[in-house]
């Protein structure tokens, strides 16, 4: 796993380059300035804070893209104290940014915890990793260790280890193991009733968001907005994988084009499709490559930000297997609650794989049409409607494959080694094709 | 006094308890019809005043009580 940034964006990732180990919070204070954090009575600076994040445009780096300001805002409406929640389980397993990050840089997601902690009036920090995420989990406690003794702890922070498993990321599954109950997504009938933890209303921010807050809270928003778009400002970290020399977590500014961001990790080959946005994302086709990595545009071309993920398929391997084995992980990553989800992935994965291997009857593609929408929208939580949006995706960007398949050809390309994470998709074994990198894990 | 604002209601399913008994779709097809699994697939729109008796049995009589009746707010 490598960690580089673009020439213009090292923001997250400043420092020494390569460093692979987390700096203490001397380094940590070197290289982005202190950060003062006052307590509960100074009125002026949390709301002066409110405003900076707000103004600031940052919008969530978990998936949901909500803006900060408006989830703080409600908060600070609410009257009550609640407790700040970092979702950093990264259930994901295309994606390494949050681990990288919190190896690479602890202070500074802490740093935001209690920013947003402050602000908020929460009583309390919890900071959420995945129960697979070792490094990650030491590079914490170690960093919450310093600060307990350089006395720079305003509030109780806590690390805890929930399952690592897909759906354990969602923000209700999160807070429902908080709750000592199963780590499952609940249906929420009302979405503006936030989440609670006890009877604390629980303010969910993935891990990069609030390493964002950290420097705004430094630097302050016309600094956050000097990268990015208008509407999605700021740099992010994105994970890019599959055909590329150089695997691994890279920090950009939002709006750079996807080809350019594939390029910096070294592309090695023609694709034939690019994986955005993780397993519940979407394939975007090789003739649409320029469209800037940011929220508005990667929706017009029929993909999702997601969770910053980019994974380049090559020319001669087949989209339609490899949708095949994420659907069948996802299938088996269901939280086995909601029967379209239950019964509908699975089937979704069979009509794929029978459409790969060339076994196709009549009325095949339209059946996967016909169950993506049965299944679409119809869970607790949007596990189901990523898989929809992602064989969506695939019937399109690979249609001339899928139609081939369909005509009882099988695919070809099924043997060339997956570019998916070793747990999704069985590696075929044959070598390498086309000097690409299987992603994966890595030491993480 | 204001006039009594008039108060539609929707069917609204809880993916989670629902165990696709069927009798919903049974009671209520105008509005409740069953996927290929067996759950049911259920029109948001709101129920016709004729059809509210049968949704609340719907609700009433799901074993695992996911039916859920909700109040459509009119716009103000």
């Amino acid at each position: 796993m490598t960690t580089m940034t673009l020439d213009t964006a090292s923001r997250l990732l400043a420092g020494p380059a390569g460093a692979p180990s987390s700096p203490d919070l001397a380094t940590h204070l070197a290289i982005h300035g202190t950060l003062e954090v006052p307590g509960r009575d100074d009125r002026r600076w949390r709301s002066g804070m409110w405003q900076a994040v707000s103004e600031s445009g940052l919008l969530g780096r978990g998936g949901a893209g909500f803006p900060s300001g408006a989830k703080w805002d409600a908060m600070r409406r609410s009257g009550r104290r609640p407790m700040v929640v970092v979702n950093a389980m990264e259930g994901e397993p295309a994606s390494a940014k949050d681990r990288v990050l919190l190896t690479y840089s602890p202070h500074l997601v802490i740093d935001g915890a209690e920013v947003a902690a402050a602000v908020v009036g929460a009583s309390e920090v919890v900071i959420c990793v995945a129960d697979h995420s070792g490094p990650a989990a030491a590079a914490l406690e170690t960093a919450i260790t310093e600060r307990h003794r350089a006395r720079r702890s305003p509030i109780r922070t806590s690390v805890v280890r929930p399952p690592g498993r897909y759906v354990t990321g969602e923000e209700s599954a999160l807070v429902s193991w908080l709750n000592e109950r199963p780590a499952r997504p609940v249906l929420r009938v009302d979405k503006s009733v936030p989440l609670r933890v006890g009877r604390r209303p629980a303010m969910v921010h993935n891990a990069e968001t609030l390493a964002q807050v950290a420097l705004i809270a430094r630097h302050g928003p016309e600094w956050f907005r000097r990268q990015g778009t208008p509407e999605a400002p700021g740099s992010t970290l994105v994970t890019v994988g599959g055909a590329v020399r150089l695997p691994g977590v890279l920090e950009v500014e939002l709006g750079t084009p996807v080809i350019d961001i594939l390029d910096h990790a070294g592309l090695a080959t023609a694709v034939s499709g690019v994986l955005v946005g993780g397993y519940g994302g979407a394939w975007l086709g090789p003739s649409r490559l320029d469209t800037p990595f940011a929220p508005g545009p990667l929706a017009a071309a029929g993909a999702t930000l997601g969770v910053g993920i980019l994974i380049a398929l090559p020319v001669g391997s087949c989209g339609i297997a490899e949708t095949a084995r994420i659907a069948r992980y996802m299938a088996g990553e269901s939280a086995g609650q909601c029967g379209p989800c239950v019964f509908g992935l699975p089937a979704i994965a069979g009509d794929l794989e029978q459409l790969w291997a060339g076994g196709a009857d009549r009325g095949l593609l339209d059946r996967i049409e016909r169950r993506a929408a049965t299944v679409e929208g119809r869970g607790a939580c949007r596990h189901p409607d990523g898989v929809v949006r992602l064989v969506r995706s695939a019937l399109s960007v690979f249609a001339d494959d899928a139609r081939a398949h369909a005509d009882g050809r099988p695919c070809v390309g099924y043997v060339s080694p997956t570019v998916l994470s070793p747990s999704v998709g069985p590696t075929a074994p044959s070598g390498p094709a086309g000097g690409s990198t299987p992603t994966g894990r890595s030491a993480w | 006094m204001n006039p009594p604002q008039p108060v539609a209601i929707r069917v609204r399913v809880d993916p989670v308890a629902c165990d696709a008994y069927g009798f919903c779709a049974e009671m209520l097809p105008e509005r409740i019809s069953l996927d290929e699994w067996g759950y049911p697939i259920v029109d948001g729109s709101p129920v016709d005043p004729g059809l509210v008796e049968l949704a609340t049995r719907a609700a009433a009589e799901c074993p695992r009580r996911a039916v859920l009746l909700e109040v459509v707010r009119p716009a103000s």
